[in-house]
């Protein structure tokens, strides 16, 4: 029994206390109906209460009118894939479905940020990170994917806090890969491992980009035509990484077997180590000086000694790595990059466009609410899942993506900056997919282990296509392309997924009794969480006559269709 | 609402002089029987225009190749040629090119501003710097679009790249987008596993459903999903895809392009553009060379793309497909003049060299020219709208084309580039 009781339950210290704390005194006598409210509104959380309000304020300036909210089958099925990565299976639907009580939302957000679900919630976060941090290129061996993953799934798994997570990976020390002969592993070493060729342009260029949403790289060779970027800031910014090594490990073969992410004194251009000092070159082919340098014109000390005691004791040196990371916790920009990100994993499309460009030539479409959010979220003490929660909880994640007259023109596809008036479809990621199919037909296979990713990613090798760059530039075809729809068609995961094999699941649904039609709504909801229409129903009939009654051969053919259809693999 | 897919039931419906030319075309004639009925049928067929891009990723060092500065401080130890065009010189690593440069141009005062791979590779494919609020199409999308009218028999992607992902279709649509394969011509996937009856019904059932999600007004990738569907649908069905088969190519052809990747990519182009694709880009990439660029220049890296560049030139010229067939080389800048202290050259866009070929262009001149260190330009420069303007030019696209972007905005072809009127006689 969950009613307005479990409700208060299940909104827990961070919603309830802080409606109560920052509304001041509340009588006790109003918080019922006050809760009651927010059950619809906001659920009581202040920060959804935020979103909410600045999202609806966009709505009035623009005279747009929001889409209804979207149908709980369609709202479960995207909060399934866009917090654990997959589509909830025939059972997580059918029991919220089931559920009629009002704080059922919340409950379910809670369940799977929880621990039953921790383990799919690590895989989900790491398959997204590996992305960010290293890249789709399963080739490089100054990178170990599974080295990577290993960090970033403890990190997930454990929900440390974003500022930490970011420090664990700009500091990183030790060896990025996990072997029985190396006692220094270290899998948040991989971020840097393969940046740090030709001084650590890459290093640099990336870890502004990712964790500060601020992009130097065009920096690097020239003043930025039409942003405030200078030369300066790339070079000083690169200063941080100059007493990192990459070291390869050969283990006695020509191959190498790992990297050892190192600091080391860095002598300085100069070889004055007091003033390690490095230079670059102007376009007109002056030389300049640059030592280490925050974005925000903070300095710090010049030395290239890592830091150490002398005989009489007294402490010498810097950590340039570490006195990066304390300068990037302490700045704005940190929260508001990874807000910016976050937000754009849910709705589809970031504040700015792209999400890891938040410099002023590139304005975002909604200041405040990514300022607010981000002090919010820094308050929260960087707790990514209460982020989460703000977020899948909120009215504009709520909306459905149909649209109507009053909002068919917020379209960011357009070119338009979004509204967020209905949710935008977006087509699942390769990870998503392979993931959802596995769920869709009750393959039993073990997930989130290595083994499984290591699976996964043969499987996603086949829609990399890399830029050849030195940049380890890549993309991916799995974006609505004619080889998608082929691997859909006619791939072996799809033969896989569509199999009458005894025992599958195919012949489950096939011999599990009941009506055809009963047969065919399991199909529907196990892949599109909704019930067929009238007309499909009748089309899924017209299949049965086509098959003479083979059934089973019938719900075969069904299946192919609902999986390769539109709305399987876009999520809406 | 909702028609049903393409039923892959069509394969009645094709002319008998397209069989013949793609069956002409696709046994590789060896003898001069069949090479005059491929002329004679492709001529009845009507004579298509094409272009090859051999795109070099990484960004190649103009000045070691198309425009060396021999003796300059800055001009490395490479020495130049003579070629088959009057006057022209290019690097000795090239000597197989250097035969066909009656049949190429070098433009060598190129001048570009964006010096960064990702927005380099955007501005060279699209005439545009990248842009938050639009994506633009790039040469595949744009030229597979403009010529779309010749190719409407054609049943397999009118813009292929071979071995890179190119640059996407922007405001074009996914129907304009690059069909990727590698330099094998292998197409994962192609095997339907069951018989074309049954694939149409399901592909009935399919249609009921997509038809409805379209019908929601959900947002514009409901209904590209559906067009991706029947190209595909229609590809899978397709004789033509035959021209991917490039190892059916007789040895001998094959070895003269070179067993490289590249090499293939370029003998695909060629069957492709033999077939009827109105766009191929071959991807060469790995010319990002921070350090000891010259060895890995000599070595390595210019004689794959002197074999199989001159392997393509010489054979589209012989199978008379060169005068309809523009060609296009370049990367998405170049390389410093200065040379750095790991023996490498940096990424440079101020001062370099793209080639171009075939089609309507002038060919075996030079256009423009660098100072004696190779780091300014001193004639008028050209930027990549110009050449996307000109190469437009020579397949006879006009340039009067305006687009209309997703936001209603006119998007003028190639951005306005003005003609490089020296490539025209």
């Amino acid at each position: 029994m969950r009613t307005i009781c479990g409700l208060f339950l299940s909104i827990g210290l961070h919603g309830f206390l802080g409606v109560a704390l920052r509304a001041g005194v509340l009588a006790a006598s109003c918080l019922v109906c006050a809760a009651a409210a927010d059950e619809v509104e906001h659920y009581g959380i202040p920060q959804v209460k935020f979103i909410n309000d600045q999202i609806e304020a966009g709505w009035a300036d623009a005279k747009l009118k929001p889409s209804d909210p979207a149908a709980d089958g369609e709202w479960c099925r995207r909060v399934h894939l866009d917090v654990i990565g997959r589509i909830p299976s025939l059972e997580e639907l059918q029991a919220f479905l089931g559920d009629s009580s009002p704080g059922k939302r919340v409950a379910l957000v809670d369940r799977l940020l929880g621990d039953d679900y921790v383990d799919e919630y690590a895989r989900n976060w790491t398959d997204v990170w590996t992305t960010v941090l290293i890249g789709r290129d399963v080739d490089n061996d100054m990178v170990s994917r599974p080295g990577m993953r290993q960090y970033l799934r403890r990190a997930f798994s454990k929900n440390i806090p974003y500022d930490r997570f970011m420090e664990d990976l700009v500091t990183a020390t030790g060896a990025n890969a996990n072997r029985k002969d190396v006692e220094s592993f270290n899998g948040a070493a991989n971020f840097l491992t393969g940046k740090m060729e030709e001084n650590g342009v890459q290093a640099t260029a990336k870890t502004a980009q990712i964790f500060l949403g601020i992009q130097v790289q065009c920096t690097q060779c020239h003043n930025h035509p039409f942003n405030k970027g200078k030369q300066n800031q790339f070079w000083e910014f690169n200063a941080f990484f100059r007493q990192s090594r990459a070291l390869r490990r050969f283990d006695g073969t020509r191959e190498i077997q790992w990297i050892e992410l190192a600091d080391e004194d860095f002598a300085g251009e100069g070889g004055n180590p007091e003033e390690a000092e490095l230079y670059y070159e102007l376009r007109n082919g002056l030389m300049k000086v640059a030592y280490p340098v925050f974005i925000d014109g903070t300095e710090i000390a010049r030395t290239g000694f890592v830091p150490r005691s002398l005989e009489d004791g007294t402490r010498i040196g810097v950590n340039r790595r570490q006195e990066l990371a304390a300068l990037m916790k302490a700045s704005p920009l940190m929260p508001k990059a990874i807000v910016n990100r976050m937000w754009a994993h849910f709705l589809g499309y970031g504040f700015t466009k792209p999400v890891d460009d938040l410099g002023e030539h590139n304005p975002p479409s909604h200041p405040e609410l990514l300022d607010g959010l981000a002090e919010r979220f820094r308050e929260q003490s960087f707790d990514i899942k209460e982020l989460i929660r703000w977020i899948v909880l909120s009215r504009p994640y709520a909306l459905s993506s149909k649209t109507g007259k009053g909002n068919q023109q917020d379209d960011p596809s357009l070119g338009e900056k979004p509204k967020f008036t209905h949710f935008y479809l977006r087509q699942m990621r390769a990870e998503e997919l392979y993931e959802s199919l596995l769920t869709a037909t009750e393959a039993d296979q073990a997930r989130g282990g290595e083994e499984a990713a290591k699976k996964k990613d043969q499987w996603l090798s086949q829609f990399i296509i890399a830029f050849g760059t030195d940049e380890g530039d890549d993309a991916t075809t799995f974006n609505g392309s004619i080889p998608q729809v082929l691997m859909m068609f006619n791939g072996d995961l799809i033969r896989q997924a569509t199999s009458v094999g005894k025992g599958g699941f195919l012949d489950r649904v096939a011999n599990g009794g009941g009506k055809n039609a009963a047969k065919i709504t399991t199909l529907y909801q196990a892949a599109l969480a909704r019930h067929p229409s009238p007309k499909e129903v009748a089309a899924a009939n017209a299949m049965l006559v086509a098959r003479k009654g083979d059934a089973s051969g019938a719900l075969q053919d069904i299946w192919w269709a609902v999986l390769n259809s539109n709305e399987f693999i876009l999520n809406h | 609402m909702s028609h049903p897919f393409t039923a892959p039931v069509g394969m009645n419906r094709r002319h008998f002089l397209e069989h013949v030319a793609g069956a002409a075309a696709l046994a590789a004639p060896a003898t001069a029987f069949t090479n005059s009925l491929l002329a004679n049928a492709a001529d009845m067929k009507k004579r298509h225009k094409s272009a090859i891009l051999l795109w070099m990723g990484g960004g190649p060092s103009t000045m070691d190749i198309w425009d060396l500065k021999p003796g300059a401080p800055t001009g490395g130890p490479f020495k130049p040629i003579s070629t088959s065009a009057d006057g022209i010189a290019i690097c000795e690593h090239m000597p197989l090119v250097a035969k066909q440069m009656h049949h190429l141009s070098i433009v060598r005062s190129m001048s570009t501003r964006e010096a960064d791979h990702m927005r380099g590779r955007y501005y060279m494919h699209t005439g545009y710097v990248p842009n938050p609020n639009v994506e633009h199409p790039g040469y595949g999308s744009v030229i597979a679009h403009e010529l779309a009218d010749q190719a409407a028999g054609l049943e397999i992607p009118p813009f292929v790249s071979v071995g890179s992902g190119s640059v996407g279709p922007g405001f074009l649509g996914m129907t304009w987008a690059p069909f990727v394969v590698d330099s094998n011509g292998n197409v994962r996937n192609l095997d339907l596993g069951i018989d074309p009856g049954r694939l149409a019904q399901r592909l009935e059932m399919l249609s009921t459903i997509e038809g409805r999600f379209i019908s929601e007004k959900r947002g514009g990738s409901a209904e590209d999903h559906k067009k991706v569907l029947d190209k595909t649908v229609k590809l899978m069905t397709s004789k033509q895809m035959e021209a991917f088969k490039v190892m059916k190519e007789p040895k001998e052809v094959q070895e003269k392009y070179g067993t490289t990747g590249f090499g293939r990519g370029c003998l695909l182009a060629r069957r492709l553009v033999e077939a009827g694709v109105p766009f191929v880009e071959v991807d060469l990439g790995g010319w990002d060379m921070h350090a000891d660029i010259f060895p890995t220049l000599s070595t390595r890296k210019l004689p794959e793309l002197d074999k199989a560049m001159s392997a393509l030139v010489s054979d589209l010229a012989d199978r008379g497909l060169l005068d309809d067939t523009a060609i296009i080389w370049m990367g998405e800048f170049s390389r410093t003049p200065n040379i750095n202290q790991g023996a490498g050259r940096d990424h440079w866009a101020r001062s370099w060299s793209v080639v171009v070929g075939g089609a309507g262009f002038k060919r075996g001149v030079v256009v423009g020219e660098t100072s004696s260190d190779g780091k300014e330009v001193v004639t008028e420069p050209y930027t990549s709208q110009d050449v996307m303007a000109s190469v437009l030019k020579s397949l006879g696209i006009s340039l009067e084309t305006t687009f209309t972007a997703k936001n209603g905005r006119p998007m003028k072809i190639a951005n306005s580039g003005k003609v490089i009127k020296e490539l025209f006689a």
